[in-house]
């Protein structure tokens, strides 16, 4: 091992602590909000300590607050949102490694045109061409399904770029030795290519996912039932900031609710950020 | 494209399929209502698309002879440099910070990867919570110290607000990204350059960030257009572009115009015209950034 | 053997009924805005007006914040998918009145409904907010609200002031505020939500003002801003000079400043009566009182204006469709819904009857606040500076104003001078909106 610097080691826990105060205090203090009575959230300062009110609020909000969603179950938006962000990580994944294959590992003509058309479409959010896109959207017939939410989602340039970065730092050797091998392109892309991907498909997929949970806009547009409808965008339903009573501290204990499952993904695919082929390979 | 010294594949049809699920994806949904985005530039219209009228180039000529323009572009310059800096700065440093630590690895990691999936709807809610002089306490104890915290009316102190709430979302991502960068770097190398006598310092310059350099392009990129592009919910649920115009950026004049106020024709004339400042700033990048960049 | 013939009868009947039903029934969309509580208010009317009949089932489908509901609604208007009610908030009106074709006025689809549609039974402040120059009302007023004055009597208190007599003229506010900031009662004497609405829009129209001309925009689109005027000029040039030492502070561009008021560090607070609810629940000991005026001002106290939003009826539709809403809206209006409405969730009733029935149950004698702002409007006729403001892109000259205030505030600019900008910078927005 190389690192026996005690002190250097130090310096870095500390950093990563410091790091962590800045980076989750948001949402250490919405957890904290959501232990708090609505006046204390209301009448600001509001304490930095957890309140004494975890049960009674939390019960509530589980208990209490399901019929509150548009008369649709909390498990219903919940599987909705999985499936939607599912679909968007692993879709998107699928089809922007293929796509970034074929522009690294092979020579066509066209090759830079499609990359760069790939490439535009980072650059004009939805809600700037939320008016055709929503027709586009009503003549396939795609308001209210599924695919309608996950598929227009899949296509986006930040995959096919992250992966084209990475398949180049690709070794030429490797691939030449798959080719003296007698191994297709299909075979290198199974058996290297693949493997070696691990640790970016993980993060990747850490993001996609998340990305495709707190999708808000879309789903709000793209969807007219209730039953349609996710789990941000039932959340934003309860939360109110002018001329209405809001029951803050519910909106917290959601809010705290909401961010659980991502959290979850991101802890489960902790053990795929082992060093992967490389490790091995010394 | 940088040309890499990869061998390719000599096959003439197979690439092509496997770009075609992708670029199906992004015709329809993409180009196609986006070219009717930005046919809308050339007209000027109501937003029920009632009475339809073509002005030609009319709608760049008033947008860009707009003096508030010209300060929007100040504004996003010094507000895209900044979030993009200070996000991939902090990010980096906490990843290496985090490839060094043996014990409590996961416990950091995770730590400081689940701020990302607070949803931006969310976000923008905390930030009004901790920061907003009238709702915030951070806010509320700054002012109980005495420091004259108003991002309301002082608009250095508003950019300051967006900028670190803008970098604060990217810090995850470009966090998450690092760490995962940095465990495709081979052990051996640095073990190698240790044995040799470099330290520590050194051995982060001369290796480590040459290696991952792959991964800063992908994030310089991606963070720019970030920046560029997908701030405007954060400017409007912390500052709404103020004081003034103080934090007014081009994309969130877009949403702004287009969005909000549903000023079709303008609101598309000014993102034909940031799309073509941000490929162009996209084209530096891949063209001399690129350069310095070393793959395998 | 008889009960055999009537179950089976019965069984007969009970299908024939559900299959009429599934057949007959007409669903009307309703696409709203309304989060929180109000989101729930909105899911009970449904309810209950679906159990109140058999033949239209009314469906509310949230659509996010105004604007977003508003862009869901033009996107779907535009792919011919448009809801049948969109809801719409106030400073949209002007873009929705500009959409002739696309809408279709509230009065006909009412009298389609059977029976005719009587404009007097409604509060006429409201109505003539959401008319036409004609008078043929528009959109249906769902949640109106008007602002009103709020204080904190431990304050007023503590600064020597009378708790029980709350600042009349904006002279009044100012004095008031100041004694409570030399005094240390509160480190903030007075604040304001909505710069905009209350201090401009409100301000002109409490004190019989012209704010812009063609009657404030409800005559004719084509509007000129008059808010540089003398009076206008005074009132901001005194808010700023408080401003300088923080006897007043400013909270945002919408309703933030609630906060400094309920957190206690602002005594004094002009805000709309729909912020009640979180006033109560934070606690406070606190009094309401009417909008100040401008003591000079002739004719002062006029009216105040609403706020809020209103429902809108896309053109297009079937008959069947239009006999549902009108089925729908004249339940919204009925005496028990509004009044009940109007008690819990602090909306205006919208019909005079709704009014005085709840007049009569006491409640005010309980919740005087929640009167105040329906005796401002109703007080007196509105004149032709106090129907309301319409434009079609009051959103974008409300941004220039709150741009040029904040630089006022932030001591860049006099009064004067913010104003001046504002009219001239506004004048040129509306003219191009309009395509001058």
């Amino acid at each position: 091992m190389i690192q026996n610097n005690p002190i250097g080691r130090l310096i870095a826990h500390f950093v990563l602590i410091l790091g962590i105060v800045v980076v989750a205090f948001p949402i250490y203090y919405t957890f904290v909000a959501s232990t708090q009575t609505l006046q204390e959230i209301i009448r600001p300062p509001l304490s930095l300590l957890p309140g004494g009110h975890f049960w009674e609020n939390y019960s509530s909000a589980l208990f209490g607050g399901v019929g509150r969603i548009g008369g649709v179950g909390v498990d219903r938006l919940l599987w909705n949102t999985v499936v939607m962000a599912l679909g968007i990580a692993i879709g998107k994944i699928i089809i922007s490694l293929l796509s970034a294959y074929a522009i690294v590992f092979f020579r066509f003509p066209g090759r830079m045109f499609f990359f760069w058309l790939i490439f535009i479409t980072l650059m004009l959010p939805v809600e700037v061409r939320i008016l055709p896109t929503y027709k586009v959207m009503v003549d396939l017939g795609l308001i209210d399904t599924y695919t309608g939410l996950t598929l227009p989602l899949m296509a986006s340039a930040t995959a096919t770029l992250l992966f084209r970065q990475f398949f180049m730092t690709i070794p030429g050797e490797l691939v030449e030795a798959a080719r003296v091998d007698g191994a297709g392109p299909w075979r290198f892309f199974k058996d290297i290519l693949l493997p070696l991907s691990k640790t970016n498909i993980a993060a990747l997929f850490v993001i996609l996912f998340i990305y495709g949970w707190t999708q808000y806009l879309w789903p709000l547009l793209m969807t007219n039932r209730n039953d349609m409808s996710t789990i941000v965008v039932g959340l934003r339903k309860m939360i109110s900031f002018a001329d209405a009573d809001t029951e803050w501290h519910l909106v917290m204990v959601t809010c705290i609710l909401a961010i659980l499952p991502p959290i979850l993904v991101v802890v489960l695919m902790q053990r795929w950020f082992v060093r992967g082929l490389v490790e091995t390979e010394k | 494209m940088a040309s890499s010294n990869n061998v390719t594949f000599p096959n003439k049809l197979l690439p092509y399929l496997l770009l075609a699920p992708q670029l199906a994806i992004t015709l329809i949904f993409f180009y196609w209502p986006a070219s009717q985005a930005i046919y809308q530039s050339v007209l000027r219209e109501d937003p029920f698309g009632l009475s339809t009228q073509f002005v030609g180039l009319g709608n760049f000529r008033r947008v860009i002879s707009d003096p508030n323009y010209l300060n929007s572009l100040q504004v996003t310059i010094v507000f895209s440099v900044a979030t993009t800096l200070i996000a991939m700065t902090i990010a980096l440093l906490l990843a290496v910070m985090a490839d060094k630590v043996i014990r409590g690895k996961n416990i950091y990691r995770t730590l400081l990867i689940w701020p990302y999936a607070v949803a931006p709807a969310i976000a923008g809610m905390l930030w009004l919570f901790l920061f907003n002089p009238s709702m915030g306490t951070l806010a509320y104890l700054a002012r109980s110290a005495g420091y004259n915290w108003d991002p309301l009316l002082n608009g250095n102190q508003a950019m300051v607000l967006v900028v670190s709430a803008a970098a604060w979302k990217q810090i995850s991502y470009n966090f998450l990204f690092f760490v995962a960068g940095l465990q495709s770097i081979p052990k051996s190398l640095i073990e190698a350059a240790a044995i040799d006598g470099a330290g520590e310092n050194k051995r982060f310059w001369t290796i480590v960030f040459p290696l991952l350099a792959p991964t800063t392009f992908f994030l310089l990129v991606v963070n720019t257009v970030y920046a560029f592009f997908d701030t405007f919910g954060i400017i409007h649920a912390v500052t709404g572009g103020g004081p003034g115009k103080a934090t007014e950026t081009l994309v969130y004049k877009v949403y702004n115009d287009g969005f909000v106020n549903l000023i079709l024709g303008d609101s598309a004339a000014q993102s034909v015209i940031l799309m073509i400042i941000v490929i162009a700033l996209t084209a530096i990048q891949f063209r001399y950034v690129e350069r310095k960049v070393h793959y395998g | 053997m008889t009960y055999r013939i009537t179950s089976l009868s019965l069984a007969f009947g009970l299908v024939l009924a559900s299959s009429t039903a599934s057949f007959a029934v007409t669903e009307i969309s309703w696409w709203h805005a309304m989060t929180g509580a109000n989101n729930e208010v909105v899911e009970t009317l449904a309810k209950e007006f679906n159990a109140s009949q058999g033949d239209y089932k009314v469906v509310p489908v949230f659509k996010g914040t105004y604007p977003e509901a508003l862009n869901a609604g033009i996107a779907a208007f535009r792919a011919k998918q448009a809801p049948d009610i969109l809801q719409v908030f106030d400073a949209g009106t002007g873009v929705m009145m500009g959409a002739e074709g696309a809408v279709k006025p509230v009065a006909d689809i009412l009298s389609m409904g059977g029976s005719k549609f009587d404009k007097t039974l409604y509060l006429p402040g409201i109505v003539a907010y959401y008319s036409k120059p004609d008078g043929t009302m528009l959109s249906f007023p769902y949640n109106s609200s008007s602002p009103i004055l709020y204080y904190n009597k431990d304050a007023f208190k503590k600064a020597g002031l009378d708790e029980n007599n709350p600042p009349k003229t904006w002279t009044e506010v100012w004095d008031a505020a100041k004694k409570i900031k030399s005094s240390g009662a509160a480190s903030c004497g007075f604040t304001s939500t909505w710069l905009t609405w209350i201090q401009t829009e409100n301000y002109a129209a409490w004190n019989n003002l012209q704010w812009g001309t063609n009657e404030n925009g409800i005559a004719a689109t084509d509007v000129e801003l008059k808010i540089n005027a003398p009076t206008f000029v005074k009132h901001f040039q005194e808010i700023a000079d408080l401003a300088k030492d923080g006897t007043f502070r400013y909270g945002g561009r919408t309703s933030e400043a609630k906060q400094l008021f309920t957190s206690g560090e602002c005594a004094i607070f002009t805000e709309s009566s729909g912020g009640l609810g979180d006033v109560v629940k934070s606690g406070l000991n606190f009094g309401t009182g009417q909008l100040p005026y401008e003591a000079g001002a002739q004719g002062a106290p006029q009216n105040t204006i609403p706020g809020g939003a209103s429902l809108w009826v896309f053109a297009g539709k079937s008959d069947e469709q239009y006999k549902g809403v009108a089925a729908f809206f004249n339940f919204l209006s009925k005496t028990d819904i509004q009044a009940r409405l109007h008690q819990v969730s602090g909306y205006l009733p919208v019909t005079m009857a709704a009014y005085e029935a709840t007049k009569k149950s006491g409640f005010y004698d309980k919740n005087p606040a929640r009167e105040i702002p329906i005796k401002q409007m109703l007080g007196k006729a509105p004149t032709e500076n106090s129907k309301g403001v319409r434009l079609v892109n009051l959103p974008q000259v409300r941004d220039i104003e709150n741009e040029e205030f904040e630089n006022m505030l932030a001591g860049k600019q006099t009064a004067q001078q913010a104003l001046d900008n504002a009219v001239k910078r506004g004048n040129a927005a509306i003219k191009q909106a309009l395509g001058q």
